[in-house]
């Protein structure tokens, strides 16, 4: 399925118009409910005590005090949480990261939880709950984690992926190698090679709304949940298993979504404020803190990353490798099959055509949050380290650093460098568009520079369940169960429309709950309007089928001689030239008398979501008296597929853009000597606003996925991969220093300028 | 026969291969004769795995039909943010 190449490039009707958001109105006028908005009927409030400690035993808990407070109706600890995973180690570590299980393995660990008729109660209950901690060695480096001294996290972790287990338990618990030729053979034939290492500080997503939910446990066994995140499903299936209820008795309902990023698809603090529920007999509602959102939730992995290439006299590069060190929190990768250095580890050289390469991924666990997905996860950090080492390779070869990556880069029927050989792909496309852009021709004055680099994301499609429903006025209804991260509302409304062949205007889309559709997949890799669209477009013409039988049965001819042309019912033979054509609502308003409702319907997996690449151009202006440095220009030039809603699009592109400078120059997890974070708000944790940021250019490069019927490619995580890199050879063009530790905060660029001799 | 290609986190369950050639139809019975040969690759697809077949990835769809002379290559599961 969706292999329907003749579909690509079609001309379309709707689809690539640049119509009015249907979310807008409530989100500007306040009627959206986000996850803090919903509220349940004698609901209670629930409130975390959570471990000041980076590392810690517990060796007393006592509630007792807190129990009897008048106003608390259920104290939880690990104690009421037993362990029903049945050895799904993934399970377990969710459930021992909701609530330590005897041990707290970060600041910010939650050992307790109460519900209580108000937040004054609550916080009173808390400060009755009494812990003691036997304060345990900690490490939250990832280089000091990997020491043969550290203090070792877990005695049950033995480093995967060697050819052997080793003897020893170990912080490291997997290696994956990636690559092809023989890398020691290709540089001992370069004629130039550069090695330089990297470190990049953790960093969160920054979403602006609190993980929030409402949690009501009945005592049939049933439950509700009404929550703040980017998979209901996933939800539903982890709180079922945790807290041993059936899936289809829980029921999750997803809210409005004030910004994911990857940090909505994983359960915090969901599963508890259900076994609160559980235990009080009565909803309670849940809202995390802005510092409980920074200690508590998954931000991404700080980094350790060395980079070596070699090139020929002539630019060609002969041998690349890359040694990644990634930390995870205090427990292994969310998916234990997929470690997060071992994705850096593969999309490290993605845009590279290179004989010989080769890149290490360790993965390592060190005493902080458990480490959630972020926009393109671990990506930006790999292309941080290769594009910025790519940029010093072209500089010895004499080379500019766009001619250098044009020369190098992948293309159809290249090996990647994590294995398969790659189809149609837009890297060259997109850094021709660089090398045409007028960005690329603007002057520059003193201490301003420019940098370039490219980005890679994989893209996927994942289980998809979708309903069409037309109601007997004509309208349409799409139910889908993938959420609006990102405008997908729109541009699924626009692909229902465009199949129908009905005015975008005539479709209203909406977000089932888990009640109403069979599973989906969390709305992450790309994947809304990728696979929803996909599921959509075979739903619609399912639903142009029964449209073209009721049409049959008004007309009183065979459906065989019916077709469905511009949203009309026509014959197809002359011989019913007096036969009127019937519009959609047309056959609608008859349909009760013709067979009932219509509808169609389609659960499906759509794979190929289709590889994608951007280049992207960045100035910069760096003050050498105080290290700060201020974008002045940034154009985004990205392969998007077939751009659905185009305004969508470059929202996407510019949001990952976004996120990417303020990664590159200020966001940073600071912690002390003691473990302990010390940032843990957005006073002290600097993302970007609008002051800091000049208007975002954007350009599509709509290279069809032929795997699509429409052609569409995942759009919304690849931009957030290049800035950093973009960034930091910006800021070496300005003022001559390579920077090699992200964020590039005025201290660190300073420090670098007065070493430079500056 | 179609020819598969492991990366090095599976090749332990996999007694230190690194490559094979299998005969096989679809990925469904690549991966039943796999598991089948390799037993502790078992666990691996219970974390989550993803197979490349001549350049396209799959994570899910096991019904894809493998050209004969195809290139597979078994590959971790990836996420998305």
């Amino acid at each position: 399925m969706g292999n329907d190449p003749s579909f690509t490039n079609q001309k379309f009707k709707v689809i690539g118009s640049r119509v009015q958001r249907p979310d807008g109105v409530d989100k500007v006028t306040g009627r959206a409910r986000y996850g803090a908005d919903h509220n349940a009927p004698g609901q209670l409030v629930g409130l975390f005590l959570r471990s000041p400690h980076a590392h810690a035993r517990i060796t007393r808990l006592d509630t007792a005090r807190a129990e009897k407070l008048s106003g608390v109706k259920a104290v939880i600890t690990s104690d009421d949480l037993p362990d029903l995973t049945n050895g799904d180690a993934t399970a377990y570590t969710i459930l021992e990261n909701c609530m330590a299980r005897g041990r707290a393995l970060y600041d910010g660990h939650a050992v307790a939880a109460v519900a209580a008729v108000d937040e004054q109660t609550a916080k009173k209950a808390l400060k009755l709950i009494k812990v003691t901690y036997e304060v345990l060695p900690h490490v939250t480096d990832v280089d000091e984690a990997m020491k043969p001294d550290a203090p070792v996290l877990h005695d049950h972790i033995y480093t995967a992926g060697l050819p052997r287990k080793p003897r020893k338990p170990s912080n490291v618990y997997n290696v994956a190698e990636f690559g092809h030729g023989d890398v020691d053979k290709g540089f001992a034939q370069a004629d130039v090679i550069v090695e330089q290492s990297y470190k990049t500080e953790q960093t969160h997503q920054g979403y602006i709304e609190p993980h929030a939910c409402v949690a009501s446990a009945s005592p049939d066994g049933t439950g509700e949940l009404w929550v703040t995140t980017q998979g209901h499903f996933h939800y539903r299936s982890v709180c079922a298993t945790l807290l041993g209820m059936d899936i289809a008795k829980l029921k999750v309902t997803s809210s409005e979504i004030g910004g994911g990023f990857g940090g909505k698809t994983h359960v915090w603090m969901e599963p508890i404020a259900l076994a609160l529920s559980r235990k009080a007999n009565r909803p309670v509602k849940v809202v995390m803190s802005r510092e409980e959102v920074f200690r508590a939730s998954g931000p991404t992995s700080s980094t350790s990353i060395d980079v070596k290439i070699g090139a020929k006299k002539d630019g060609r590069i002969i041998a690349a490798f890359a040694a990644l060190r990634y930390q995870g929190g205090a427990f292994p990768g969310y998916i234990p099959g997929m470690p997060w250095a071992a994705i850096g580890a593969m999309t490290a050289f993605t845009s590279y055509k290179l004989p010989n390469v080769k890149s290490v991924g360790y993965d390592v666990v060190v005493n902080r949050p458990k480490v959630a997905a972020y926009r393109a996860p671990s990506a930006p950090m790999a292309s941080f380290a290769v594009e910025s080492t790519i940029d010093m390779v072209a500089a010895k070869v004499g080379m500019k650093p766009l001619d250098f990556r044009i020369m190098n880069a992948a293309k159809k029927g290249t090996r990647s460098s994590f294995g398969p050989v790659y189809g149609p792909i837009g890297i060259g496309a997109t850094l021709e568009a660089v090398k045409d852009h007028p960005h690329m021709r603007a002057k520059l004055k003193k201490n301003q520079g420019r940098g370039i680099a490219c980005g890679f994301w994989f893209n996927f499609g994942g289980q998809t369940c979708t309903d069409i429903n037309i109601a007997t006025d004509g309208t349409v209804t799409v139910t889908v169960g993938t959420i609006d991260v990102g405008g997908a509302r729109a541009s699924l409304s626009l692909i229902a429309a465009e199949e129908l062949g009905v005015p975008y205007e005539q479709v209203k889309a909406h977000i089932g709950d888990t009640g109403s559709l069979g599973h989906n997949d969390t709305t992450e890799g790309s994947r809304g309007t990728f696979s929803s669209g996909m599921a959509i477009i075979f739903a619609a013409r399912q639903a142009i089928d029964v449209l073209r039988e009721r049409a049959a049965i008004m007309w009183e001819i065979p459906v065989e001689d019916v077709i469905w042309e511009d949203g009309h019912a026509r014959p197809r033979l002359k011989k019913y030239k007096k036969l009127k054509p019937l519009s959609l609502a047309a056959i609608a308003a008859a349909s009760p008398t013709t067979g009932g409702p219509i509808a169609g319907h389609n659960e499906s997996v759509p794979d190929n979501a289709g590889v994608s690449f951007a280049s992207h151009i960045c100035d910069v202006e760096v003050d050498p008296e105080t290290g700060a440095t201020r974008i002045l220009r940034y154009t985004v030039v990205q392969d998007a597929g077939k751009a659905i809603h185009p305004t969508y699009v470059e929202g996407q592109m510019q949001g990952g853009a976004a996120q990417g400078i303020g990664w590159a120059l200020n966001e940073e997890y600071i912690y002390g000597e003691d473990g302990r974070l010390q940032n843990p708000g957005f006073l002290d944790y600097r993302i970007p606003v609008c002051s800091d940021l000049p208007f975002i250019d954007t350009q599509i490069l709509e290279i069809p996925n032929p795997n699509h019927p429409y052609g569409i490619r995942g759009v919304g995580e690849t931009s957030i991969v290049p800035p950093l890199a973009a960034i930091g050879n910006a800021i070496s063009n300005a003022v001559g220093v390579r920077m090699n530790h992200v964020p590039m905060s005025p201290p660190r660029i300073l420090k670098a300028i007065e070493e430079a001799g500056g | 026969m179609v020819s598969v290609t492991f990366i090095s986190t599976f090749r332990p369950a996999l007694g230190g291969a690194d490559a094979l050639e299998i005969e096989a139809k679809t990925l469904r019975e690549l991966m039943r004769k796999l598991v089948k040969k390799y037993p502790r690759l078992q666990k691996h697809i219970d974390e989550g795995i993803a197979l490349a077949v001549d350049g396209e990835i799959y994570r899910d769809n096991w019904d894809v039909e493998i050209p004969d002379g195809s290139e597979v290559y078994l590959m971790p599961r990836i996420q998305g943010g």
